[in-house]
């Protein structure tokens, strides 16, 4: 398996990662199956 | 990328979730009821051809449905179709007055992992609510709850429609939900079915809008809305839910003939996308059907746009304007700036579009709210009754 | 707590898939929470999940990119935080 550039585990002390998660939007949204208008 | 909430709106491939009337017969006569229900139509689908929706349902993954009607518990093949449903990938919530929910039925509920309740209840003590829903109506809904609790059912649905009277009663309600350990819904009346006739005098107040958005504010993912409130939007922080009218796009209903339309509370020939027994059946009415594809373009918004609030309220509910006689690309009747009150003082009542077919109970003309008054109903004509020859059985489930 | 890469992961038994135009669509039928995933790579990665050793193994086979890894790892974080997604315990 080719080796790919690894992105560090996050430690509590390194906020590099987190503020990269933070950036950019998150690509996962959820909502109650009750929050969609028009059904009963 | 582009918000979730606009890819939404230009339709998705199959509904998330979908509402359906399974029948207009009902036990009882809401002066309310969006779907003008009371006398079963002999139209009705049969048992094959609900078994053959189920199967649409499942091949499109429409994840849940929330059956109703009429009361879809009247129905004899009603717990036979909710096994099917459950047994085929797609997930149930019946909405019901309690009528024929017994012990038995709430423990078998209870024991069943895919298929939630939804009680409907108008106000929290009997006077307000059998005002709108009939004598008796309120004790049946109580007595539903205290046996689906009994049975340990944890989060059934308590669902009220709010109204110019029970909004005072928000604290009780909650109360309700709580001591049965459900979980409390609050819903936008729509002036849809008989709510036509009495929208304009229960639809709460300005002040009631803004006291029921900041109680819902602080109450935040504890109280369902079914996205109902999402016009309330307008007066700041979005409500949970995705804010936008999900009509033809994310939802529909398929009511007791198989006409679908893009929502419950907008039956009427405008919205009518089809049938399910057309050739190509449901799949077929969602892909294709001409009104569902307008739907699902970018809508004209109208003077709308130009507002500071729009894309909190996005011009508000559909079915909301069409029956109060305003034009589509224009402020909600309940706008929250009052853009839609001073819209509605410039047109005739008399000359909104009046909602497509009357399964109303007959026997009188449409009783006008009389709270205050004692509940004096005017007797309906049994033989027209979903339960005639057991109207007593009420007094026994 | 950080979403764990090299753990080998899986869909809820209860979550159904449904792609969509944008992305796909995960709901859960026990706990009936929709999520909405928006990205169609990031859906890759969620199939993947059963048939590698590691979500790290199934990013790279679904071509994400390194630069992007932490933002899909927020993802992966945010479903099993919702438990679509969660740890397989058989050996792969």
């Amino acid at each position: 398996m080719v080796a790919t550039p690894d992105v560090p585990a996050p430690e509590p002390d390194e906020p590099i990662v987190v503020e990269e998660a933070v950036d950019a939007e998150l690509l996962v949204e959820e909502v109650s199956i009750d929050g969609m208008c028009g059904v009963y | 990328m582009s918000r979730l909430v606009d890819e939404f709106e230009l339709g998705l491939e199959a509904p998330i979730c979908l509402t359906w009337e399974l029948t207009y017969a009902c036990n009882l006569s809401c002066v309310h009821c969006l779907s003008s229900s009371g006398r079963r139509d002999p139209r009705e689908l049969t048992t094959a051809e609900c078994k053959a929706l189920i199967d649409e349902f499942e091949r499109m993954q429409v994840f849940y449905v929330n059956i109703g009607g009429g009361e879809p518990t009247v129905r004899p093949d009603f717990w036979e179709l909710v096994d099917y449903a459950t047994a085929h990938r797609v997930g149930v919530k019946f909405s019901t007055n309690g009528v024929k929910i017994t012990p038995e039925i709430a423990g078998r509920l209870a024991a069943s992992d895919y298929v939630d309740v939804q009680i409907s209840l108008d106000g929290a003590t009997a006077e307000v609510n059998d005002a709108v829903r009939g004598a008796g109506s309120y004790d049946t809904a109580i007595r539903a709850m205290e046996r689906l609790a009994e049975a340990g059912f944890r989060g059934f649905k308590i669902s009220v429609v709010m109204t110019r009277h029970n909004v005072p009663q928000l604290d009780a309600f909650k109360a309700l939900a709580d001591r049965f350990g459900a979980q409390l819904r609050l819903t936008r009346l729509r002036p849809s079915g008989r709510g036509a006739d009495v929208w304009h005098e229960l639809h709460p107040t300005d002040g009631q809008q803004r006291e029921l958005y900041a109680w819902l504010v602080e109450r935040g993912e504890d109280v369902l809305t079914g996205d109902s409130f999402f016009h309330l939007s307008a007066y700041g922080e979005p409500l949970p839910g995705l804010n936008l009218c999900g009509a033809g796009r994310v939802v529909c209903l398929v009511d007791p003939v198989g006409d679908v339309y893009a929502c419950p509370f907008a039956i009427h020939d405008s919205f009518l996308a089809g049938n399910v027994r057309d050739r190509g059946g449901f799949a077929a009415v969602w892909r294709d059907s001409p009104i569902f594809l307008d739907l699902r373009h970018p809508q004209n918004g109208g003077a709308c746009t130009q507002c500071s609030a729009y894309d909190a309220c996005r011009g508000g509910c559909m079915a909301a304007k069409f029956f109060t006689g305003l034009p589509l690309d224009g402020p909600d009747p309940e706008c929250v700036k009052g853009h839609g009150a001073r819209a509605l003082s410039s047109v005739d009542p008399a000359s909104a579009p009046r909602p497509s077919g009357d399964h109303s109970h007959r026997g009188g003309p449409r009783r006008p709210v009389a709270l205050g008054m004692p509940a004096i109903r005017p007797a309906r004509a049994c033989d027209e009754s979903p339960l005639a020859g057991s109207v007593k059985e009420t007094s026994h489930v | 707590m950080a979403f764990d890469l090299d753990a080998a992961w899986g869909l809820h038994p209860q979550v159904a898939v449904r792609p969509e135009r944008f992305g796909a669509l995960l709901y859960h039928f026990g706990t009936r929470r929709l999520s909405f995933l928006k990205d169609r790579t990031l859906l890759a990665v969620v199939r993947e999940l059963a048939e590698q050793p590691s979500a790290r193994a199934a990013c790279q086979v679904a071509g994400v990119e390194g630069a992007e890894l932490a933002r899909f790892r927020a993802a992966l974080a945010a479903l099993a935080a919702s438990r679509m997604i969660m740890p397989r315990t058989e050996a792969p």
